[in-house]
Order: C-alpha cells, then structure tokens, then sequence
C-alpha cells in the first residue's frame, strides 16, 4: 500500500508546488471525506451505492433551504441531516429485508437520486452566495488550508479514533469479518449495522456540503457514479469487501492515488479518456492485491 | 479376535480396494484397508466418526488419491484423478447431502453432464426417454421427467440420484448414510429398490451407523476403526453385539485428570427444548456430556440452547443471573454466565482475519476502557495473560487468528470463555481436529473449572463429543441423543463405550 502512494508520488516531479498539492487537496476534499464514511461500511462487510445519489440531494437541500431564507449553518445542517436520514433508511432497509448491501444500495441510489430531481423539480437550484460557498477556497494568507480541508482532517481522526478505539469499532469488524461469530458471541448484529450506515450517510452528507460549496448550487445531477470512485479509494487504501479490514489512513492514501493520476494526466496533456483507462487499471489491481492478502490470511 | 474378512473371490469381484493407505501431514487416516464387493452384492461399510469412512469414500470417489494401494473395477486398475473420471469409470456415489439442482426438472438432473446431444443441442425428447427407462428400471415411474426436483419429497429427491447413477451407467454403486433424512416407509421403499438393484446385478456399498440396517439389507460388512480393517464378513452370520465390538474394540486409555468434584445446585435447568423436547439439568461441578451419531440432532440442541436457533418451544432457566429478564439469544445468555464452544470453529467460532485479542475478548471489552472504549493495549495485555496461561502458541496478540494452528485456534475459543468469566460452559467437540498436546490440555483445564477447589464455586459444563473415550474419561453424566430425541442422562461411571454405541446406534428402521 505504501509501495503504491510512493509510486503514485514518483510519477510527477513537478507535483510539489504548493498550489498543486493544494488544488490536489481541494479536489480529493469531497471524495475523501464521503470515503471516511465508506470505510467504515465496507470494514462492516457492506457496501453502499447510493452515496453519489445522497451528495445531489445534500446539495439540492442545502440550496433549497438558503432560497427560503435559512440561515447557512441550518441549511447546513438540514443538508447533512437528509444524508444521514437517507443512510438510516438504507440501515433498516438492510437489516430487515435481509437482503443484500449491494441490491438495497442500488435501489436507493436511484431512489434518493429521484427524490432530488423531484426536490429540485428537475433544475439547478441557484442559492445566494453565503460563507458556505468559501469552505473549499483559501483564506486569504499563505499556508491557511481551507475550512473544508480542516474539516476533512478532523473528521479522518474522528472516523480513525472510533475504528481503533472503540466497542463499536470492535463490533463492526467482527461483524465485517465473521458475521456468524459475531452473533455466536452476543453482537448486537441490527443495531451496529444501522448505526454504521448512518454514521456513514452523515460524512457523505458532509461531503455534498463540500460538493455545495464547489459548485455555489444545488445540483440533483451532481455525483452520478461518484460512488465508484469513492469505493475504489476505499479498496485501494487496503479496505477488502469481504469486511473485516479497512483504515482511515489507507483510504485517504487511496483517494490521494486518484487525483494524484487525474491530475498528473491532465498537467501532462493526456487525454481523459488515458486517464480513465489508468484508474480502471489501478482499481482492478488493487482488488486483485486485496484478493491475495486475503487468502494468506 | 482375529478379523475375518470373507472378500468376494477375486474373479468374482466388481470392485476392490487393496492395502489403502493415506495420510494427512502427521495424521494417518488410512493404513492398509480392504474393501471389496461383487456383483450383486450389497456390502455394508461401518465405522465410528473419524475411523476413515469419509477418507476412504473421498479416495474411491476421486476427490482424494491415496498414498498407497490400488484399486480395480472388473479386474481393470482404476485409479481416477478426479470425481468427473470416477464417475465416468462407473463409480456412482450417493451422499448423505443430496445435491441435486432443485430448480432444475427431473430429468434434467437425472442427465446432468450427460445430456444426449443432436446436432449440437439438448435432444430433450431422447433426454426424457432415458429419464423414464432409469425411472422405471427403479420401478418408480409415478415419478414425472417434467417435475422440477425441488418440488419432490427427500426420498423421491433420492431416488432421482439414484436414478442420475444408473442413467449413464454405473458398475458400483456407493450410498452414504442414505437412510439419515428419510421416515420409516421410505426406508422400507429405499430397502426394496436396493434388493431389486442387487437382482439385476448391481454391486453396492451401503454405508451406515445404524447396525440394524446394515443386519438387514446386507449381505457382507466391513468394519472400520483408527484407519484399519477392524474385521468383517457375512451379515448373516454377526450379531449387532458383534459388529459394535468390532467398532468399538479396547481403545488404550487416555489418561483424563480427575480431581475430586463435588455436585452443586443446578445451574442450568431445560424443558422440553425442541428439538426432540430435551429435558434436563445441568450442575456446578458437573460435566454432562451429550454423545450421538452424526446428524443425531446434538449441535442443533446445543445451539438452540444458546439461543443461535430460535427457541420455539421449550424452557432453558440459567441460574446464575440475578438481574432483569433477559432475551433468549447468545447476547443474553452471555450476560446470564453462559458461553457456547462452536463446533465449527473456522466458519463460527473465531474470525480468521481479527486478531488474536479481537477473538478472545470480543464479549467483554467493558475492563478495556472508560465510557465504551477500548484501549488496545488494555486489551492485549489482558490476552496476553491467557495466552501465557493457556500455552496458545503465536506471535502475540496481534496476529490474526487465522495463522495459528487448529489446536491453538481452538484454545482462543475456549480462551474466550474463560475470560467472559462464564459459570457454564457449553462445547460442541472441543478436541476436533487437534493435536494430542493441545488435547490433554484441554482435558486439564476443563477438569480445573468443574473441580472443587476453595476459593471459587466451580463451574459447568455440558460437552458434546463424538470421541466416546473422552466422554467417558470426563463427565460425570452422559446423555445419548438418539434422531434428534435426547435420552435421560445416566451416570457415567457404569458406562462402556460399548453401551453408549449400542444406544446411539439403535433406532435405525429395519
């Protein structure tokens, strides 16, 4: 894993501008922090698809909710609080039907992304310009990271803390390794699910906070297949989908990998789709590692 | 007593296994076994769980092949590398889990991998014919080509893979415990169709714990044990007391600790737990141990006990805890002092990528921390301490559980208990698979919990083994699960091995 981000950071030398490693972090800022949430459904054993899905209709509430007037840090909120509801949803749904992660996440996706055409009466919402708008660009002074980056930083310690250092961490990768011992050994199995998907749904809701502020509108087109890429930093980052493994650090390496290769493509002029063929390349053999790491378990 | 083993005269044979051997790293599961059978002849193979049935079936299927000795159909060497060139070579194997493909209809099963071809596609009209003619040659025509398997009762779902084996010709027929999920007048139909095989030619080797069966529709036995030939011959000629001496023999004496234990108050109180409407009681300072053929119902009562199966009927009262109500699932029996062993420790009992502390303190993580936390270092010294007390033989307390040894594996598991501080322990098979070592420590610290020794109030423990010398050497009382109905228990210190196979192995139809 760390052989693939010295690799990643050989590629270009001229990568260490300052600017660059900046504009590196402001376009990875929303993938990371929807793939802090992801890491922890996927060391859970599930996955969610619907994560692009919830960032278009953070974006659409958060605008809806300024239009009327709302002050930014309740838009804010309502915003994330949607997300979170939407990641509640997909919990229940889950532990309930008993049917797969994959197919219920699925389901959602088009769901959730219905309901923000449907919020968004199928337009782009324009909302006045508040300080929301500013969370990814610099203040002004040198060496000042955006309020979004902090914000990507302090939750990736929060997210780690609470993977490492809690009952609940222990609980979501016993379940995420073996789910049967973790019922044999008293697991609360539907309450630990429900609550990953909502932590989850909370930091995608974060990150279409972020997605807001890049864009300044709600937008319910936004983020379509977002979540592939936000699984792929995940997965490249060391999390396996069978569950049971998956860190904060990995994953944040992962997506670094990402843009790293978006935009070392781009400053050397190679076209979009090279671009595409290099990260579907990275992402398979990233699986096919995870694959080998985990029959020498 | 010198084994007889009355062999088919070799002319005559369809089938035979000569001096098999096979062994797995250390363990030799097989040493020079004899089986043959001729044709017409049906052929009963016996044997107590882990005397090499399985292996030896493994290696005349193909899944295995062995390290030594050979094997002849018609007098021609066989000797397939793998299942698809044993069947073709007309070896036909029915198991005791049918594995016919349900949405699929019957004939489609019964030609699966054989299907008559024309042109380059299915010819389903021949494809029917050859269904109904291996139908009526069982004379069971009243079962339709067109029904999907999965819609026919268990013994017709048999009958259409025994079927599937004549279809496409076979010279030995081999059924694997085939009376296990079926009901009296199905067994008694199963008997007939063997009988009208064995008139049309066909050599069969029938497989099975209940002697009764074996008395009944065999001709010749053989019996297994410790991997050997452990004698045989004509059915007719052996008594069920016999052939369970046969089985059974004198097994050297392990020697199992034994302090002086004292019976307390009954911890654990059971009524009629389905399945099979178990009633029991379970005491401090007791072992109870539970024995049973395969399949007799016993992991299923042990989980339902532990609230892994829904309890649907039945009470199970747990002394020990003093507090409010608790659910019947492992998380309140758990809280209420009692801890489950699973049989299957790869697949249930531990996570093979979590580390070793993960596995073993996974349901007490409360002393590792204030307000929810855990503090790893907590945690790993406190595994550390039981991996020292127990000998578990890794790296430490990070390596995943999954590197270590079977032995050791299960000594996490059974480590875990003993950290929840459990006072009744239920284990299903704790000595499976491990080695000898692992095993005699295991034997000490079960004698240590249950012991009366000042200072503490011993604990409890209920064990299911299929092992009978560990059964006898350890408990106190010993319960015989018989098709899913578990009989009162009886003190152990009367018991011989030879009873307790006497009583599991009654209850087969005949």
């Amino acid at each position: 894993m760390l052989v693939a981000a010295l690799f990643g950071v050989l590629v270009g030398g001229q990568f260490f501008a300052p600017a660059n490693l900046e504009l590196m972090a402001r376009q990875t800022a929303i993938v990371c922090m929807a793939a802090l949430g992801m890491t922890i459904v996927i060391a859970s054993g599930g996955i969610d698809l619907s994560v692009g899905s919830m960032i278009a209709l953070t974006t659409v509430v958060i605008a809806l909710m300024l239009r009327a007037q709302h002050a930014p840090l309740s838009a804010a909120a309502a915003g994330v609080a949607a997300a979170a509801l939407c990641g509640l949803i997909n919990g229940v749904l889950i532990t309930r039907l008993k049917v797969v992660p994959f197919i219920v996440t699925l389901g959602t996706m088009l769901i959730v992304r219905g309901a923000a055409k449907g919020l968004a009466e199928e337009r782009r919402i324009e909302a006045p310009i508040t300080w929301l708008n500013d969370l990814l660009r610099t203040q002004g002074g040198a060496a000042r990271l955006p309020p979004g980056i902090w914000a990507v930083i302090v939750l990736a310690l929060v997210v780690a803390g609470v993977l490492r250092y809690t009952r609940f961490g222990r609980h979501l990768f016993a379940i995420g390794s073996n789910e049967r011992m973790a019922r044999l050994c008293g697991v609360a199995i539907s309450r630990t699910k429900i609550l990953v998907y909502t932590m989850s749904a909370a930091l995608v809701g974060m990150a279409g906070l972020l997605q807001f502020s890049k864009l300044s509108v709600g937008d319910p087109t936004v983020a379509v297949g977002l979540e592939l890429d936000i699984i792929a930093a995940v997965i490249i980052g060391g999390g396996s989908l069978t569950g049971g493994r998956g860190t904060v650090a990995g994953t944040i390496i992962g997506a670094a990998i990402m843009t790293i290769i978006q935009i070392g493509c781009s400053q050397k002029g190679l076209a979009n789709w090279v671009q595409q063929i290099l990260t579907g390349c990275i992402i398979v053999a990233a699986v096919a590692l995870d694959r080998v790491r985990s029959t020498r378990a | 007593m010198t084994p007889t083993f009355a062999a088919a005269t070799v002319d005559k044979e369809r089938f035979g296994m000569r001096g098999i051997r096979k062994a797995f790293g250390a363990t030799v599961a097989l040493d020079g076994v004899e089986l043959s059978v001729a044709p017409g002849e049906i052929c009963g193979l016996v044997g107590q769980n882990g005397a090499g049935k399985s292996t030896l079936m493994a290696i005349l299927a193909g899944a295995l092949a062995p390290d030594a000795g050979s094997m002849t159909i018609d007098g021609r060497r066989y000797a397939p590398r793998s299942p698809i060139e044993a069947r073709r070579a007309g070896v036909a194997m029915i198991y005791q889990e049918l594995s016919l493909a349900p949405h699929l209809t019957v004939m489609e099963n019964i030609l699966l991998g054989a299907e008559p071809m024309r042109y380059g596609l299915v010819d389903r009209g021949r494809m029917r014919e050859m269904a109904s003619a291996a139908l009526a040659q069982l004379g069971h025509e009243d079962i339709r080509p067109d029904a999907a398997a999965g819609t026919l009762s268990v013994a017709a779902q048999q009958l259409v893979e025994i079927a599937r084996a004549l279809a496409v010709g076979c010279r030995v027929l081999v059924l694997d415990e085939p009376t296990s999920s079926l009901g009296s007048d199905d067994v008694a139909h199963l008997f007939a169709l063997l009988r009208r095989l064995k008139a049309q030619g066909h050599a069969i080797v029938y497989i099975s714990h209940f002697i009764e069966e074996v008395k009944t529709i065999t001709d010749r036995f053989v019996v297994l044990r410790d991997g050997r030939n452990a004698g045989g011959g004509v059915t007719a000629e052996a008594t069920h007391d016999a052939i369970v001496r046969l089985m059974v023999g004198s097994a050297p004496g392990d020697l199992f600790p034994r302090t002086p234990r004292h019976t307390g108050e009954a911890i654990v109180e059971v009524g009629d737990l389905e399945p099979g409407g178990a009633s029991f009681s379970l005491h401090r300072g007791e072992i109870l141990g539970v024995a049973g053929l395969v399949g007799s119902g016993r992991t299923r009562l042990l989980r339902t006990l532990f609230g892994l199966e829904a309890v649907k009927r039945g009470k199970v009262r747990i002394g020990v805890y003093s507090g409010g109500a608790l659910a019947d699932d492992p998380r309140g029996r758990w809280r209420a002092g009692m801890g489950l062993l699973s049989e299957d420790r790869k697949s249930e009992g531990l996570a093979l990528g979590l580390s070793v502390a993960d596995n073993l303190t996974l349901t007490r993580l409360g002393p590792f921390g204030p307000h929810a936390l855990v503090l790893p270092a907590r945690q790993r010294r406190a595994s550390g301490e039981w991996i020292s007390r127990m000998e578990i033989k890794c790296a430490g307390p990070r390596q995943p559980a999954g590197e270590l040894s079977g032995g050791n594996q299960q000594k996490i598991a059974l480590a875990r208990l003993l950290h929840h501080g459990v006072d009744v322990l239920v284990l299903d098979e704790p000595t499976r698979g491990i080695d000898v070592g692992s095993k005699a420590q295991i034997y000490r610290l079960i004698d240590e919990l249950v012991a009366d020794l000042p200072g503490r109030p011993a604990k409890a423990v209920l064990m299911v083994s299929s092992y009978l010398p560990e059964l006898l050497g350890l408990c106190d009382r010993i319960a015989v699960m018989r098709r899913g109905r578990l009989d009162a228990p009886r003190p152990a210190a009367g018991l011989t091995e030879h009873d307790l196979m006497m009583q599991a192995t009654t209850g087969g139809a005949s």
